[in-house]
């Protein structure tokens, strides 16, 4: 099989379509041009899938689900639950006597279970060393890509209730003593 | 060619960065990311163009 073809005399079809078995397996500069400039518009369209994704997706609704009663978890305490379904494992803590925050506990990484490592006060991922902030959920160290999903908590008297996933969301939701829910940014 | 290649190569870096910034939740980047896509898709298509019409004029 030739590498290289000089510019040819003959038409551009007996170019072709050979006669030769050899030369059809032969790509020229200019199919290859061709197939390069196909691979952009999949590009360009993968990218328009994206737009599209973040335009026409709703927000989902979240059910609310009750995790925990208030007196269950200590200070800097541990529980685990599932939300939003029953395969979704999901990790909240107690950061203080009035203060509780909740994540995914699937890695952002390659799902591994993350679990509260109170001596560093951190997340931490055991299959590659991922570290994550217990205030927000941000990556302090390791590979993984993204923060961790938060789940929205809420208080309602001496229950906390689960009721909606944040995707990577730096707010901090503040659990306050009145009954009421009651939320206060990062 | 090489210069489609150039532009292959941001487009993919493209893609994967506005994919990631996607699924992080940023979805600022993904509009302006789109059009820059579709310049670059333009600029290949219009380089496909021009390669083509130079080996066909070469031809003749």
């Amino acid at each position: 099989m030739r590498l290289f073809h000089s510019p040819s005399k003959e038409p551009l079809w007996k170019d072709e379509f050979s006669v030769f078995t050899s030369d059809e397996r032969y790509v020229t500069r200019r199919q290859f041009t061709k197939f390069l400039t196909l691979a952009s518009l999949g590009m360009f369209v993968g990218n328009l899938w994206i737009l599209a994704k973040v335009r026409f997706t709703k927000t989902p609704a979240f059910p609310t689900v009750e995790v925990a009663d208030i007196s269950e978890i200590p200070v800097r305490g541990v529980k685990l639950f599932t939300y939003p379904t029953a395969q979704d494992h999901c990790i909240m803590i107690r950061t203080s006597e009035e203060e509780y925050v909740g994540y995914s506990q699937k890695c952002t990484h390659l799902s591994c279970a993350v679990y509260y490592s109170a001596k560093n006060d951190c997340l931490e991922c055991p299959c590659h060393q991922g570290f994550f902030s217990v205030k927000d959920g941000s990556v302090l160290q390791g590979p993984p890509p993204r923060p961790l999903p938060q789940i929205t908590l809420e208080r309602h008297g001496a229950k906390l209730l689960a009721v909606g996933v944040k995707g990577s969301s730096t707010a901090r939701w503040h659990l306050s003593s009145c009954c009421s829910s009651s939320r206060s940014g990062c | 060619m090489a210069l489609i290649v150039v532009l292959l190569i941001v487009q993919i870096w493209l893609l994967s960065a506005s994919l990631e910034s996607y699924l992080a939740g940023h979805t600022g980047a993904v509009l302006p990311a789109a059009i820059f896509s579709g310049l670059i898709f333009s600029g290949c298509l219009a380089l496909n163009f021009f390669v083509k019409r130079v080996d066909e004029d070469s031809r003749r």
